[in-house]
């Protein structure tokens, strides 16, 4: 027994003294000073933890952190030129395969994907791939030697691209630098999609996203805002006036309620409404711009997701003295990524589990004041393969509120699909398209993005505009 | 882009505007409107599409000085442009040969009503245009809407004008004195729909109002413009503007209307005393 123990004290030992570097951590703005204010949380690497975290890469002869991403970086490769101090190089290699490499060093679910798959995680910590990701794009942007990368001579076919978001973004870089005549149709008056409009300034700065903006501006691609594909123009006009083929990736926008008595009372907004009035429109910055938004005492964020963190921390900055997370399920199903859940709870969001509304109170004027809620309990699995909620009886309570955010999902916008004949639907109004190549029932229409798959994230997107890409490339080849 | 042509006023505080929107006035039909914004830290507003004029490439527009956004709209020039403009939103307004149709329009209502009273004259349909203001400085589009009804009636609540009292009046009693009337069209202020679709109800008289909810995007995305139609919840930017008026809760739609009062009147003192900086 003795000796055992001194065996595995000695393993330890060695263990320790081999032990790597460990993964380094990004220095953040505190919680209580953050909550003041909509500046990014996180500061970044400087070039000395930058370094020490690139080291940490052993450099796999198979490396599976690729096959963990959705659009194929080169992980190993951009991480050696970091390590090596190579920072503007490093940029080069990742802008390769993803044009937004600054935007999905901040909000791709790393975790997930590459960093899931990174054989340093099997026995310790992976490498922070996201954070060094966003070293090097942010690193290029303030050097201000931004590669615009080869673009070949055109071919003069013209694509256009409903919907400036992750998707149409993706696929308006990659034909552009084939060679191809690129327009893009944005409905609001900024481009960017869900990164300006959903996705706050303390998560992804919209400086960024205007500078990705600007990037594909110089190769090329032209961009028409307030221009709603359906209203302004239908897709069969598009192809009348020249178009040879069309994308679209206008999103899931449609918010869902839930249908609950009350639902409509004053200060009860819908998440896309919530944060299009404080990031797309600055409302936290009124009265110096023009958009009010409802400053609550008492928030409740209804949901469990991204969406439901960000109006909740959202809400914090705006001012509320109590701001609180409803959710059916407990913390363990909740579909947020880790690191939000984390920073919210830094912040002071209460988080109430296993707690559903089922009816609005509110006060003569219409405003919202209460929030009836029923307790709730995990039963069997469902379909998604979570433990299904079900409320406990006699266990209704209210809640005092002044405001409500329903950040419980999203439904696909109707307006494309009802005013293009011939495009197939599924039963939830999501565009059907081939998962290789994002082909819709319509030839020359591809589609991708969340209009396709529903709710997803930035990054399952521009996977889709790279392969909707490659399949218009190969399309207009032959034509 | 979207430069002004023209921005005058018709009245103390309703002023129609002129801008170039070539596509837009292309494409556009009764019922629609647009959602202008001024300036980079400007707000969306949503406004109904008065007229057109697909050669020149202009739209028209009427509306009405209530807060800042109305107010420095007001004092853009001819040759301004306005920064963002995006349309044509919402669904034409359904337009058919209905045979007697009554046309109401109040306040800046009227402006919005006008497309409709053309649109329907060009249908075939008799029209019948009430239009109404609290005083007679306040009338607007007078003389249009008369060269394209079959009968004009004016209506001042100050009795400045015209008929002394409300449209309502003038509708409830055509009806009591056994008109024929096949379709009624309702725009102006929230109250001013509601008494019309009281008068046309009982009657079975079918009752089309165009909301002015509170929008931001206008085009599904958000939900700030849900009104109640037929206890059923609807945006007023996608499923609207128009609706059957005996369906809409009303009171729902004044109580939305009324969300960003203080924020509102906040930021229309802080322009007018100049401490907004714009």
């Amino acid at each position: 027994m003795k000796n055992i123990g001194v065996d595995v004290m000695e393993t330890k030992e060695t263990k320790e003294k081999k032990e790597k570097v460990p993964r380094q951590k990004m220095p953040e703005q505190d919680p209580k000073k953050r909550i003041q204010n909509f500046e990014e949380v996180p500061f970044g690497y400087t070039e000395e933890t930058a370094i020490i975290e690139a080291k940490r890469c052993i450099q796999c002869k198979k490396p599976a952190c690729i096959a963990g991403c959705p659009v194929d970086v080169k992980i190993p490769e951009f991480i050696k030129e970091i390590a090596e101090g190579n920072f503007i190089e490093s940029a080069k290699v990742l802008k390769e395969t993803n044009s937004l490499p600054a935007v999905c060093g901040r909000v791709c679910p790393q975790e997930d994907q590459c960093e899931k798959t990174c054989i340093l995680g099997k026995k310790g910590e992976p490498v922070a791939i996201g954070r060094l990701e966003r070293f090097a794009a942010d690193y290029e942007r303030k050097s201000g030697k931004v590669s615009v990368p080869a673009v070949a001579k055109s071919n003069g076919k013209k694509v256009a691209i409903a919907g400036a978001g992750p998707s149409g973004l993706t696929i308006a870089g990659d034909l552009a630098k084939l060679g191809y005549d690129v327009t893009i149709f944005e409905a609001l008056h900024k481009s960017g999609g869900v990164l300006v409009y959903g996705i706050p300034e303390f998560r992804l700065p919209k400086a960024i996203v205007e500078a990705e903006v600007e990037g594909l501006r110089n190769l090329g691609v032209k961009i028409e805002t307030n221009y709603v594909i359906g209203r302004t123009k239908t897709i069969d006009e598009l192809f009348e006036e020249g178009f040879q083929a069309v994308f679209i990736g206008v999103g899931a926008g449609a918010p869902v309620f839930m249908n609950i008595p009350g639902e409509n009372l004053i200060g009860i907004y819908s998440a896309n409404e919530y944060l299009t009035r404080s990031n797309l429109m600055k409302a936290y910055r009124f009265p110096e711009y023009d958009t009010p938004i409802v400053r609550g005492k008492r928030v409740a964020v209804i949901g469990g997701g991204n969406v439901a963190m960000d109006s909740v921390r959202t809400a914090l900055r705006l001012g509320a003295e109590r701001a609180m997370i409803i959710y059916r399920r407990t913390e363990v199903e909740m579909p947020a990524r880790k690191e939000e859940v984390h920073h919210a709870q830094e912040e002071g969001v209460e988080f109430l589990m296993l707690t559903a509304p089922v009816e609005y109170i509110g006060n003569k004027d219409g405003w919202v004041t209460g929030m009836k809620c029923l307790k709730m309990e995990l039963g069997e699995p469902d379909a998604s393969g979570r433990r299904s909620p079900k409320p406990i009886k006699g266990s209704e309570y209210v809640i005092d509120v002044d405001t409500v955010v329903v950040a419980v999902g999203t439904v696909a916008n109707p307006i494309v699909p009802a005013t293009t004949k011939g495009l197939e639907v599924n039963k939830w109004g999501y565009i059907v398209a081939k998962d290789e190549s994002g082909l819709t029932s319509r030839e020359g229409i591809y589609a991708g993005g969340d209009i396709v798959t529903g709710a997803a994230t930035v990054i399952l997107a521009m996977g889709a505009g790279r392969k909707a890409a490659n399949a218009i490339h190969e399309y207009l080849s032959k034509k | 882009m979207n430069k002004i042509v023209e921005n005058k006023k018709l009245s103390e505080n309703v002023v129609k505007m002129v801008f170039e929107a070539p596509v837009i006035a292309q494409k556009r039909k009764a019922g629609q409107f647009i959602v202008l914004k001024i300036d980079e830290k400007g707000e969306r507003i949503p406004l109904t599409i008065v007229d057109s004029d697909a050669q020149k490439g202009t739209l028209t527009i009427i509306y009405q000085i209530v807060g800042k956004t109305t107010a420095k709209l007001s004092q853009m020039k001819a040759g301004d442009s306005l920064q963002d403009v995006q349309g044509p939103l919402g669904n034409p307004t359904e337009i058919e040969n209905f045979g007697r149709v009554v046309c109401v329009g109040g306040g800046v209502g009227v402006g919005v009503v006008y497309p409709l009273i053309v649109a329907l004259k060009k249908a075939g349909n008799e029209v019948i245009s009430i239009i109404g203001s609290r005083t007679k400085d306040l009338l607007i589009l007078e003389k249009e809407i008369g060269e394209n009804s079959d009968r004009l009636i004016v209506t001042t609540d100050d009795g400045s004008y015209g008929v002394h009292g409300f449209v309502s009046a003038v509708l409830q009693e055509m009806i009591d004195k056994g008109e024929k009337i096949d379709h009624v069209f309702a725009i102006g202020p929230v109250p001013m729909m509601r008494v019309i679709c009281d008068v046309t109800k009982p009657h079975g008289i079918k009752t089309v109002v165009s909301l002015n909810s509170i929008m931001v995007d206008a085009t599904g995305m958000c939900g700030a413009c849900r009104v109640s139609v037929g206890g059923k919840t609807k945006f007023t930017c996608v499923d609207g503007p128009e609706f059957d008026g005996h369906e809409v809760d009303f009171k729902l739609l004044s109580d939305r209307l009324k969300t960003y009062c203080e924020s509102e009147r906040e930021a229309y003192e802080k322009h007018r005393c100049g401490c907004d900086g714009n």
